[in-house]
């Protein structure tokens, strides 16, 4: 029985009924032709890399490479060298120093103002099969757990109508798919929606990809669920994701704890990491277990090297950053209230902490690369907002903030910058929030407050002539 | 249902709308959870890894998954992928899962069908020699490189990404299969500043940084460009309004107060910045995401600038072992290499790793007296020895 219910009617694919390739075509060349295979173009540079332990990406576009040589000719749609035109000019790119990309294109689906980067090559001439090679973002299923019926239809559809090449995955979580024409941009868009029920990313000025950890489907940290909050919020959205509405672009990112395994913290204008506001569980047998060496600290995760014994005290007790453990006569003691929830102690001793049950989010805002004014971090806003379906407590939250920055975002302007440009205060008073030393590191360390007139007794229009009379000019 | 195989598909030129769906978003995620996982969803109550790249978790109805972690290129053909799904399919019931930070997870359900899935990955390799699925990314180690495009498919790139990780990650294998620092290392990589990947909290930081100011393609400038956004996209004010000689519209550069950010070529096409003298590699250290123990924390740059020496970047592979080793050596058990870092004084941090400290680590940016020192605390290195004589404080 499913836990969650999807938005839509979600068809069954069987790659099976869906395939164009058949299993010849899939295997159309032996290891020894493989071996021996050489593009059309020299890439000596791209040759020293398949040397090496790590996986060559050199070495699997070969393969992709050869593999599009022996289909036959009507079995697709975009040129066949494309594969190898990307690696010849991925060549010349390293003997010059330079890329040889155009600045994009303003290309895409009817309809929908993201989802696809343009792409063209400024060496057409020379490798004509990549003249064209634009991207498209396909929306990941949440925490990118896939089944091989889904990624073969997928392959085999992106084989026929594009490069072959794809992203597992891009940095902001999207399938990418990379390298097709402008003409097939509308046919993939059909066969994705059509027959994959799948939809596009976002990309430009409007709410990106949201991406989430794997939370409670393998992690025993997790506080909320990740993937039913991505999924919603990335459904109830699709409006903010297709269509820019925005000054710039919008992300969401879900970590399932403060452990931050999807980076949210530093990547997301909107930033929603689980946690708890009630006790650490603790199973008392399992600190007992840790000390007398029967479990492995922090599961086992520093086992290539000898660190002598597990000293609950030293690796403990001592590195809790609000020093507010105790062990004393066998008994392991938590003072919750100083606890700042960092994860260590729960990291390393999994068996015997656990989060608390009373568990929601905190809500950061405002992170972004360092274009234009310096990278910023996401600051905390909301320290705890529970977080059950259907989720409205966050969704009028999250509209509250959008509702501010469309109105005076200026033109690239991501919501951190804003913040900055009005100031905090201007910002919580705004949101209708009060402010708390949780949003600070420490209090302002210079005293110039913007008084406003209304916060001074007599206000601020002042008669000379009265001063006057106290004060000899 | 079926894939179509006509030129246009199921699309209409003549009429762009008919049958079209939208906003369908991603496909549900239940349904690709393996029947282990949607059990135990929510269960789970502890994990152990039993060696690097392998986990288990355990749930509290005593099932357990365990998962085989594997390193890969995020660059992948099709014919990669249909491997993938080969060995899902043979082991997995057809279930497979990719991290954040882009590495392959098989998952099964029982310890004995751990062994075979276990050898036939490491068994799998490309003609090149290199593994296809090396299991490994797990615990006190480094993890799979995130990057972003380079190259391959981006018009602002200052270096090239995937060979610049391929390189990283060859230097790095035995770190990716042990677990034998003292706390997990995050590298990771951006071709340039707009920084797709968001690198600016990672252990080890790669990033691409132009070096030459802008060109100004004249002659096409008013015709592709809104000359007031270009000079509007300036954070520094280094674009202003001019006329060619023609008495065209185009724009000057105040050349010495340009950083380099390429901000100004998102905007207008006819301001190329990339040069082969003048692009090259960043290298940042010390920053982190995850709240244990410390706050998260930016990475610092440690290294201003290095060659784009493709295809193997030599001196950008030598300076991350340089800060790996001195890390691996000197850091305390779970103590991230910013912990570290701080913990020593950054001066010690130039000693230990052998890093040349130069005029270009010292902030002069916006706000950069944050990272000024004020303070009698330090420790006392030969920099420090250096400027004491420099000043005639000793001989
Ligand atoms: C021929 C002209 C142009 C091309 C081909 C082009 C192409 C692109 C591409 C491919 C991206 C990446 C988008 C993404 O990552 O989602 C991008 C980003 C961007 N472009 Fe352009 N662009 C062009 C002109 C402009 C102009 C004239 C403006 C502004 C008036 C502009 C504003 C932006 C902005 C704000 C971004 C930031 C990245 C983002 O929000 O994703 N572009 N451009
Ligand atoms: C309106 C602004 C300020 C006023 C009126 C002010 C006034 C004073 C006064 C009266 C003292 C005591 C001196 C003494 O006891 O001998 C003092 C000490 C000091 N102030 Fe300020 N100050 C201001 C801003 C600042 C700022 C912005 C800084 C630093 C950024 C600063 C740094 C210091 C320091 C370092 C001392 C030395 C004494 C100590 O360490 O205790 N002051 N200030
Ligand atoms: C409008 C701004 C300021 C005015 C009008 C002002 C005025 C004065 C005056 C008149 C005194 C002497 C008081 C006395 O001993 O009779 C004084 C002392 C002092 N001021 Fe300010 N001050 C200003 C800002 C600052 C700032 C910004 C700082 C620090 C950064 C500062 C630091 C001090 C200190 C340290 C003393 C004590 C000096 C001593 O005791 O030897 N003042 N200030
Ligand atoms: C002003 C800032 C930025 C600009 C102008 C910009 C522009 C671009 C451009 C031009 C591309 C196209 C690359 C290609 O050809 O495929 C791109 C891709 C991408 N960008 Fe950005 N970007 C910016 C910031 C960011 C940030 C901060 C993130 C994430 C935190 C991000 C995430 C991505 C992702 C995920 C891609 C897809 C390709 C990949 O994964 O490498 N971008 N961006
Ligand atoms: S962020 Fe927390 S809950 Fe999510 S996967 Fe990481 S450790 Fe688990
Ligand atoms: S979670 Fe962190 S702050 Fe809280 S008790 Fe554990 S170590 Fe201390
Ligand atoms: S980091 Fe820069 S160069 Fe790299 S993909 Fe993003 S925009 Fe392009
Ligand atoms: S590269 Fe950046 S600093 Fe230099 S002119 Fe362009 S926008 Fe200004």
């Amino acid at each position: 029985m499913a836990l969650f219910e999807p938005k839509n009617e979600q068809k069954e694919i069987k790659y099976a009924e869906m395939r164009i390739y058949s299993d010849e075509e899939l295997n159309n060349y032996t290891e020894e032709e493989l071996k021996n295979f050489k593009i059309k173009h020299d890439i000596p540079d791209l040759e020293e890399l398949e040397k090496g332990p790590w996986p060559s990406f050199v070495s699997d576009a070969k393969q992709g490479a050869l593999h599009r040589r022996k289909l036959a000719d009507d079995r697709m749609l975009i040129d066949r060298d494309v594969i190898e035109d990307m690696l010849g000019q991925l060549q010349v790119s390293f003997d010059d120093g330079e890329t040889h990309w155009k600045h994009g294109g303003i290309v895409g689906v009817f309809g929908y103002g993201g989802g696809v980067i343009g792409r063209y090559s400024d060496l057409p001439e020379k490798y004509p099969s990549i003249a064209h090679f634009h991207t498209v973002r396909v929306n990941q299923p949440a925490s990118k757990f896939y089944n091989s019926d889904f990624l073969r239809t997928v392959c085999d559809m992106w084989e026929y109508r594009g490069s072959g090449m794809m992203n597992l995955h891009g940095s902001t979580g999207d399938l990418v798919l990379l390298g097709t024409t402008t003409e097939q941009l509308e046919p993939i868009f059909f066969e994705l929606t059509h027959e994959l029920g799948q939809d596009i990313g976002g990309s430009g000025s409007n709410l990106r990809t949201p991406s989430c950890c794997i939370g409670k489907a393998r992690c025993e940290f997790a506080c909320y669920d990740t993937q039913d909050l991505c999924y919603e919020l990335t459904q109830y959205y699709q409006d903010e994701l297709h269509r820019p509405a925005f000054p710039y672009k919008f992300k969401f990112k879900f970590d399932g704890c403060p452990n931050g395994c999807v980076a949210s913290i530093a990547r997301s204008d909107m930033s929603f990491i689980g946690t708890w506001r009630d006790d650490i569980r603790i199973d008392q047998d399992a600190v007992k277990g840790y000390i007398a060496g029967d479990f492995i600290p922090n599961a086992g995760a520093h086992a290539g090297r000898d660190w002598g014994k597990f000293d609950l005290q030293k690796e403990v007790l001592d590195l809790c950053p609000s020093k507010c453990m105790k062990y004393e006569d066998g008994v392991l003691t938590i003072d919750n209230a100083e606890c700042v929830r960092c994860m260590h102690c729960i990291n390393t001793m999994p068996r015997a902490l656990k989060p608390g049950t009373d568990t929601g989010v905190s809500i950061l805002l405002g992170a972004k690369a360092p274009i234009l004014e310096g990278a910023q971090m996401a600051t905390l806003i909301v320290p705890f907002m529970k977080a059950e379906a259907p989720y409205d407590n966050i969704k009028e939250f999250i509209e509250k903030v959008w509702e501010f920055w469309m109105e005076e975002g200026k033109n690239r302007e991501r919501l951190g910058e804003l913040m900055q440009r009005f100031g905090l205060p201007k910002f919580l008073e705004i949101m209708e929030l009060p402010p708390a030393p949780h949003m600070v590191k420490t209090p302002r360390e210079n005293p110039y407050v913007l008084w406003k007139e209304e916060d001074v007794p007599g206000g601020w229009t002042r008669d000379i002539k009265e001063y006057r009379t106290r004060h000899k000019r | 249902m079926a894939l179509s195989l006509e030129r246009l598909g199921k699309y209409d030129p003549k009429d762009p709308q008919k049958n079209r769906l939208t906003d369908l978003g991603p496909r549900h995620f239940w349904q690709y959870f393996p029947p282990v996982i949607q059990n135990n969803y929510g269960k789970w109550a502890y994990h152990d890894v039993l060696e690097p790249g392998v986990l288990v978790h355990v749930s509290e109805t005593g099932e357990k998954v365990f998962t085989v972690r594997c390193g890969a290129a995020r660059f992948m053909t099709v014919q990669h992928v249909r491997e993938i799904c080969e060995i899902a399919d043979k082991y997995c019931d057809g279930y497979v899962r990719f991290t954040t930070r882009n590495n392959i997870e098989f998952l099964v359900d029982s310890e004995a069908k751990l062994d075979a899935l276990k050898k036939d990955l490491q068994g799998r390799k490309f003609p090149g020699g290199s593994f296809k699925f090396p299991i490994g990314g797990t615990g006190a180690g480094v993890t799979n490189i995130v990057h972003t495009q380079g190259y391959i498919h981006c018009h602002t790139p200052a270096t090239d990404a995937s060979s610049m990780v391929k390189s990283i990650a060859d230097a790095l294998f035995e770190e990716f299969q042990g677990m034998n620092l003292p706390a997990k290392v995050r590298v990771s990589m951006a071709c340039c500043l707009n920084m797709c990947g968001a690198v600016h909290c990672s252990d080890i930081a790669l990033l691409g940084y132009h070096r030459k100011p802008p060109i100004i393609d004249h002659e096409v400038i008013d015709k592709v460009c809104e000359i007031p956004l270009a000079i509007a996209a300036c954070p520094l004010g280094a674009i202003s309004p001019d006329k060619t000689p023609e008495g065209g519209k185009t724009v000057k550069i105040k050349q010495d107060r340009c950083m380099f950010c390429g901000n100004c070529y998102t905007m207008c096409q006819a301001l190329p910045l990339s040069d082969k003298e003048g692009d090259g590699v960043t290298i940042l250290a010390g920053g982190k995401i995850s709240n244990r123990i410390s706050m998260p924390k930016f990475s610092k740059v440690v290294v201003p600038w290095l060659p784009n020496n493709f295809p193997r970047f030599p001196e950008v592979v030598e300076n991350v072992k340089k800060i790996l080793n001195a890390y691996a050596q000197g850091a305390n058990k779970y103590e991230r290499l910013g912990d570290w870092a701080e913990r020593i004084g950054w001066e010690k941090f130039f000693e230990k790793t052998g890093l040349e400290f130069t005029e270009h680590l010292i902030d002069d940016y916006r706000l950069a007296y944050d990272t000024w020192r004020t303070s009698t605390q330090f420790k006392y290195t030969d920099a420090a020895w250096n400027v004491s004589k420099a000043a005639g404080g000793i001989d």
